[in-house]
């Protein structure tokens, strides 16, 4: 373990050293060198041990990418689900969006904030439990609807209703809930959100559907109504043979000449072996290379210049010379002339000042790259 | 409570919303009892141009508010460009009023992957993603589960069904942020980043997720096409009307006996919708109501007859959207409902535009003046401008929907308005949540 961490920094060492199997896990989804999207699970990742995104943990996220902190920080802030504070170990969410405010949530959400003393976003002194009033939670049929770490608990919520729910919480209870599966801590919900299989043994199965939602599907049944003409043979117009070419995916599967039954099942069993395969060999390769591919900012350009131009972890530091346009015509030369082109993003015309203070900095500064291989001088 | 007449019971449909009947719907061996599979089966026999000719027939459109016709946006994928292709499903539910799409992952998540499966099939896609929110944990687990079940059966991974043809399918959470429901928001958060709308053109089926072709659903579309492909485009065409087919499924809240997801043939009147419901509840009349959630511009009471179906309610000045229909009644207030709407817009609005981000922030504070009884004739005109200056100018349609609750309420409930800048209305808020209001 330790000859793989040895890349991360100290900041992100301790995270690294838990969850950076799950990491590798999480990168093994997406297509090779579109690492990147493994952000928002990852941040999801981080939440399982820390109960929020610390510092830490937008590290451990941006080494692991190969991005910086601050294109994580940025990610990391946008979202309301991860938090940039401690969370207790139940986070309890009133919706108080308009329908179930006007049915009663925001009375729900007052009643809560008296009797546990908190407001939205804190956290009771036991730990126990962060409340929060939420914004739809798309069960309006429901409403007003209170949930538990985002599993729908009760539903017609009355502050007296909410109430117990909270005092059964603190005191170490774990009530079943309305529709969703058995409670269980924040951060181990957090690990499902990275895209993990809930562990625990049934829970999946949890959860029935409460009236509402079936209540159209039972009147129908109730009166017998089903949609007629229904045949499940019924014929789809053929304008082209099905196994064209064209038709599929230019996979090396589609190559060979189907048809022959048995060389098909064997080649189709090999595939699945090969899939599995190339799985554990994706994340073998990046567990032994330490450090993981190098993702930057992968966006293509026409669709967004901007974030193209984002510097990576290894870009090295600004030199605070740019290049100078070439002037097309005599207005704009006398124009380039009076106001010499900044570097680094700061507004033309603040060119002596501006490069004065970069310079001196960066001379003051090491190099970026140096903070991280740090752990390895130590040694 | 009044029983539905016969003639009203007869415009239930149920197909998307049948298997939630069965309480194990969500395994594979009790959705393979009830059909299922049976369309993928049926699909990966003919070619993927044929598949996308009979989604075109069946005049389906996207069930995530606009009604984009499904066909032809899968037509617009181009082919043989060497390029890999992707479905991504949306997922991120998150509308107010819309419940729809939670309860059909949690209860029949194989629908949905069978459907994504023949949708990417013919598209050519050899990945997809489903993307959905955060919050929807258990609707996630289930399905989560259910994609489990698919590659241990075959449906999914390597020469699925022997078929030669070869998916991956990911789960992928949200994080809680309204703004990812837009499609273009949704690609840049899946790709990382800050889910901020992108420019258009291009379009996502020429450059969207990683630059590359990709075709955007909704969870309602994609349902959907096992069943076209299994019943056909014709008996698709007999639910709904000629230019909106099919079932839709309408979730009623708020002021009413019974809400609930109710399946019904596009083209239900809110009236017949509320019978089906059980009527209003007791004491309350209906006053105003969104078409489909809030970012539609609310209808009231002399619309209750309007066809629900694309093009009749917007001829009656709205937007079908998600059919959320939110029923409000005289009991409730529509400033104050409209404020509560904005806060919501207000904290979601993803600060990539100035309109939306700002004037958002203004309306909302405009509001809460109002409703703490310190509101003068001139906000009214403030927030008309305002919302003048946000639709239309906005970065994308959220910011749209966050103006029309404003310009809705302002046509037709103007005096309410006025009942609490005239003091003749008690005001809802007091001075204290009026911090940072002048």
């Amino acid at each position: 373990m330790s000859e793989k961490t040895v890349d991360f920094s100290p900041a992100a060492a301790p995270l690294a050293e838990k969850l950076l199997e799950p990491a590798l896990e999480i990168l093994a989804r997406y297509p090779v060198g579109r690492e990147r999207s493994a952000l928002l699970p990852l941040l999801h990742l981080v939440q399982t041990e820390e109960g929020h995104v610390s510092p830490n943990g937008v590290a451990f996220c941006a080494e692991i990418l190969g991005i910086n902190k601050a294109q994580v920080g940025a990610v990391a802030t946008f979202y309301t689900m991860y938090k940039r504070r401690p969370t207790g170990e139940y986070l309890v969410s009133v919706c108080t969006n308009t329908l179930c405010n006007v049915m009663g949530g925001q009375e729900v959400y007052d009643q809560l904030s008296e009797h546990l003393g908190v407001g939205h976003d804190q956290t009771t002194a036991d730990g126990k439990i962060t409340l929060e009033h939420a914004e739809c939670l798309a069960a309006c049929d429901y409403a007003p609807v209170v949930t538990v770490n985002y599993d729908f608990t009760v539903d017609e919520a009355t502050p007296q209703s909410a109430v117990e729910l909270v005092e059964s919480l603190r005191n170490g209870e774990r009530p079943t809930p309305a529709r969703g599966a058995r409670i269980c801590s924040l951060k181990e919900m957090q690990y499902q959100l990275a895209g993990f299989a809930d562990p625990r043994d049934g829970a999946v199965g949890d959860g029935v559907a409460g009236a509402p939602t079936l209540r159209g599907v039972r009147l129908a049944q109730e009166h017998g109504i089903a949609v007629a003409g229904f045949d499940p043979d019924s014929p789809i117009t053929k304008t082209k043979p099905v196994r064209d070419e064209t038709a599929l995916p230019q996979q090396p599967a589609s190559e060979e000449k189907p048809g022959r039954v048995a060389s098909v099942a064997r080649k189709a069993a090999g595939a699945v072996k090969a899939a599995a395969g190339a799985v554990a060999e994706k994340v073998d390769e990046r567990r032994h290379a330490g450090r993981t591919t190098d993702t930057g900012d992968v966006k293509d350009p026409e669709v967004r210049a901007a974030e193209s131009r984002n510097p990576t972890a290894d870009t090295p530091a600004p030199s605070g010379t740019a290049t100078t346009p070439v002037p097309t015509t005599p207005a704009e030369a006398d124009g380039v002339a009076d106001n010499e082109p900044a570097g680094d993003g700061k507004p033309a015309g603040d060119s002596t000042r501006g490069e004065s203070i970069v310079s001196q900095r960066t001379a003051e500064q090491k190099p970026a790259t140096n903070v991280t291989r740090r752990t390895e001088e130590e040694k | 409570m009044t029983q539905p007449r016969p003639e009203v019971l007869q415009k239930l449909t149920p197909v998307l919303t049948k298997r939630w009947l069965s309480p194990d719907a969500w395994q594979i061996g009790v959705y393979e009892r009830l059909d299922g599979y049976s369309a993928l089966r049926k699909a990966l026999d003919v070619h993927p141009d044929d598949l996308i000719q009979l989604i075109k027939d069946s005049g389906l459109r996207g069930r995530g508010g606009a009604g984009f016709p499904t066909g032809l946006k899968w037509g617009f994928i181009p082919q043989g460009d060497g390029k890999p292709h992707y479905l991504v499903i949306n997922a991120d539910e998150g509308e107010p009023g819309t419940c729809k799409d939670l309860p059909l992952m949690t209860y029949d998540p194989h629908s949905l992957i069978e459907g994504a499966i023949i949708a990417s099939y013919a598209i050519r896609a050899e990945r997809a993603f489903i993307y959905i929110r955060g919050e929807a944990v258990h609707a996630a687990r289930r399905l989560r589960h259910a994609v489990q079940e698919a590659y241990a059966k075959g449906y999914l991974g390597k020469n699925i069904l022997k078929s030669g043809y070869d998916l991956d399918l990911v789960v992928h959470s949200g994080a809680g942020a309204y703004i990812c429901g837009e499609e273009t928001a949704l690609l840049d958060s899946l790709e990382g980043f800050r889910g901020q709308p992108r420019l258009r053109p291009p379009f996502p089926a020429i450059a969207g997720l990683y630059a590359s072709p990709t075709v955007v659903n909704n969870v309602g579309t994609i349902a959907s096409v096992p069943y076209i492909v299994l019943g056909g485009a014709d008996w698709w065409k007999s639910m709904g009307t000629e230019k909106s087919a099919g079932p839709m499924i309408y979730s009623l809240s708020g002021r009413v006996v019974n809400p609930g997801q109710y399946e019904c043939g596009l083209g239900i009147t809110l009236r017949e919708l509320i019978e089906l419901a059980g009527g209003m509840k007791p004491g309350h009349n209906l006053k105003f109501w969104t078409p489909g959630g809030s970012s539609t511009p609310i209808l009231t009471a002399e619309h209750i007859d309007t066809p629900m179906d694309f093009e009749g309610v917007a001829a009656a000045g709205s937007i079908l959207g998600t059919t959320a229909m939110q029923i409000f009644s005289d009991q409730d207030c529509p400033v104050y409902n409209t404020w509560r709407w904005l806060e919501f817009y207000h904290h979601e609005s993803c600060g990539k535009c100035t309109p939306c981000r700002e004037g958002n922030y203004w309306m909302v504070r405009t509001y809460r003046r109002i409703l703490s009884g310190q509101g003068t004739y001139a906000d009214l005109d403030t927030l008309q401008d305002t919302a003048d200056n946000i639709f239309g100018r906005s970065f994308c349609g959220l910011g749209d929907g966050a103006a029309t609750p404003v310009v809705s309420t302002l046509k037709w409930f103007r005096d309410d308005y006025l009942g609490y800048i005239e003091g003749r209305t008690a005001p809802r808020l007091s001075e204290k949540s009026l911090v940072g209001a002048h």
